[in-house]
């Protein structure tokens, strides 16, 4: 049986955070529909603030320490990624940005992603699109359809539109879309340049 | 195997006085501290190539030539010269003629350079940097080798019936190392010409630098030079020195703390659990150093940052008679343990020629 790798990035900086509970949401939902095309799925969380001060070492050395090292290759290696942020001032937080900032250019090309954000109000919500999306097409990954916003209302209502059902239903279509994006594509193999160089003649002829 | 310094060449203020050296001093310390590197009995010099503030080195040929006439048996090296910016021609003629007043003490480390502004302030891209380096190396290459040379690339004015002056002396052109602190194509490079790789080894985890010189010493036996443990590589490293670790600790961290490169980032234990960075006694200097050779393989040389972050100009020459007198001597004798005969020394001059007499008398 084929596995699936998803990585879960989430940039909730309370614990426990509503940011990591619907990263963890859409998380299942995705996870269900691979499980429904017959696949075996490995859920890779990430929490970015277990790893803030290696992140911001980074972009002053220039290189992963430690821990992060390992989390960005796993995150380079996974065949989705589901990413989710609170909304800070009408965009995504400074620490989800840092990681995004951070991974190897190219890392994430035709990689399907989920989006996912959290706020205080619905008022938040088209930082998806006016924010989220834009940097993640700059990055040239293959961003489903649908992303999902959850409110703080959205945690405690049920029934009403707008309320936790709805959150239910857009999480599992936002996860079957990923699933099914994921179901089309070949499992993540990245070739290495360190192992399969260009050959210098190549790069002599300008090719 | 060599061992030596190299130098970026850096005016930066005393982060323990708050005193900025002026230009001028900053430039006789990097000629003391090249004479100092002479007499405590290290092998190399090199010195970087800074186009802009706060570096002094950007004519490295004058400082080197001057240095040349001011040592007898140091070798004057670059880390790196730019072979992005710089017209391959000028390098052909400036290195040449070095190469000549050092009575062939020279070679060089070439480098792309990651200073954005360099490239369009030279007329050039930054986008182009592999290829820049690919085309120009090519064209140096072809100058030192062949007395008149028709030529027409990309990035450059054609050449018809060029002859670069002098020509190299003794007709061998100066050593070449390739450094990279992060491109596979650079060590590519490095292994078809039969030329050094030098990895800076000091910003990065040992993991990364491991993978480029596995890759050049792999092509380096695909390109038909040697066997790949024949490879010349070249290894950086940073230390500072006191006799008793802890107070080594205590008088480098304000200079870790402020330093351009990595300061206000992680501590200094996470940086020198990280990188190579060794603060601390000359015995625990030798015990790190030496496990570069498990991490690597059996190398040619060995060059150490000293002169950076400000450190003033009295406390890097002590820092160089400890090198010197401490550490070199000790690493000179147990890297000589155990390395297989057939693994080469760096080539120098004298090596390079007669390699090439010999080779002249066979194919005679």
């Amino acid at each position: 049986m084929t596995t699936r790798t998803l990585a879960v990035v989430s940039a909730g900086l309370g614990q426990p955070s509503s940011t990591r509970l619907l990263a963890d949401r859409l998380a299942d939902a995705a996870a269900t529909a691979l499980r429904e095309q017959g696949a075996d799925v490995e859920l890779v969380p990430v929490d970015l603030r277990d790893h803030a001060h290696e992140l911001m070492d980074n972009m002053l050395t220039g290189f992963p320490g430690g821990k992060l090292r390992e989390v960005l290759e796993k995150v380079g290696r996974a065949d989705g990624l589901i990413a989710v942020t609170p909304v800070f001032n009408a965009s995504y937080s400074g620490l989800f940005k840092t990681f995004f900032d951070v991974l190897e250019p190219g890392t994430l090309e035709g990689v399907p992603v989920l989006l996912g954000a959290t706020g205080g109000t619905a008022r938040h919500s088209l930082a998806i699109d006016f924010a989220m999306r834009p940097m993640f097409a700059y990055l040239r990954a293959h961003v489903v359809p649908t992303a999902v916003y959850a409110a703080s209302e959205d945690w405690g209502s049920n029934g009403t539109a707008g309320g936790a059902d709805a959150l239910t239903e857009r999480a599992a279509r936002a996860g079957a879309e990923l699933a099914a994006v994921i179901g089309g594509t070949a499992p993540a193999v990245k070739p290495d340049p360190f192992d399969e160089p260009v050959p210098f003649e190549d790069l002599l002829a300008g090719r | 195997m060599q061992f030596g310094i190299f130098s970026v060449g850096d005016v930066t203020p005393d982060p323990t006085t708050g005193r900025t050296p002026s230009e001028a001093e900053r430039i006789k310390a990097m000629v003391a501290i090249a004479q100092k590197a002479e007499e405590v009995g290290l092998d190399v010099f090199a010195t970087g190539e800074h186009h802009n503030p706060p570096f002094v080195p950007s004519s490295p040929t004058t400082m080197l030539g001057y240095i040349a006439a001011k040592t007898e048996k140091l070798v004057l090296s670059t880390a790196t010269t730019l072979i992005t910016t710089n017209d391959p021609v000028k390098i052909a003629e400036d290195y040449a003629m070095l190469q000549h007043l050092a009575d062939g003490r020279v070679d060089l480390v070439m480098g792309r350079g990651n200073t954005g502004p360099v490239y369009p302030w030279f007329g050039k891209d930054i986008r182009d940097g592999i290829a820049l380096a690919v085309e120009n190396y090519a064209l140096l290459h072809t100058l030192w080798r062949q007395d008149v040379v028709d030529w027409e690339g990309r990035f450059r004015t054609p050449l018809q019936s060029f002859t670069a002056t002098p020509r190299p002396l003794d007709g061998v052109p100066p050593f070449v190392w390739h450094g990279s602190i992060r491109s596979p194509e650079i060590a590519e490079q490095a292994a078809y010409y039969g030329d050094g790789f030098f990895a800076n080894n000091i910003f990065w985890p040992k993991e990364h630098y491991q993978r480029l010189i596995d890759l050049y010493r792999r092509r380096f036996e695909h390109y038909g030079h040697g066997s790949a443990d024949q490879a010349i590589v070249g290894l950086g490293g940073q230390v500072f020195m006191r006799k008793n670790s802890q107070d080594a600790v205590r008088e480098f961290r304000p200079y870790f703390d402020n330093a351009p490169v990595y300061g206000h980032g992680p501590s200094m234990e996470e940086f020198m659990a990280e990188t190579p960075l060794t603060v601390g006694s000359p015995e625990q200097v030798i015990e790190r150093t030496l496990k570069f050779r498990e991490y690597f393989g059996d190398y040619q040389r060995q060059l150490f940052l000293m002169d950076h972050a400000g450190l003033p100009l009295k406390t890097v020459l002590e820092q160089l008679d400890i090198l010197g007198e401490e550490v070199v001597p000790v690493l000179r004798r147990e890297f000589a343990v155990g390395r297989p005969a057939h693994v080469p020394d760096a080539p120098t001059h004298a090596a390079l020629l007669a390699a090439r007499n010999d080779k002249e008398t066979v194919t005679r």
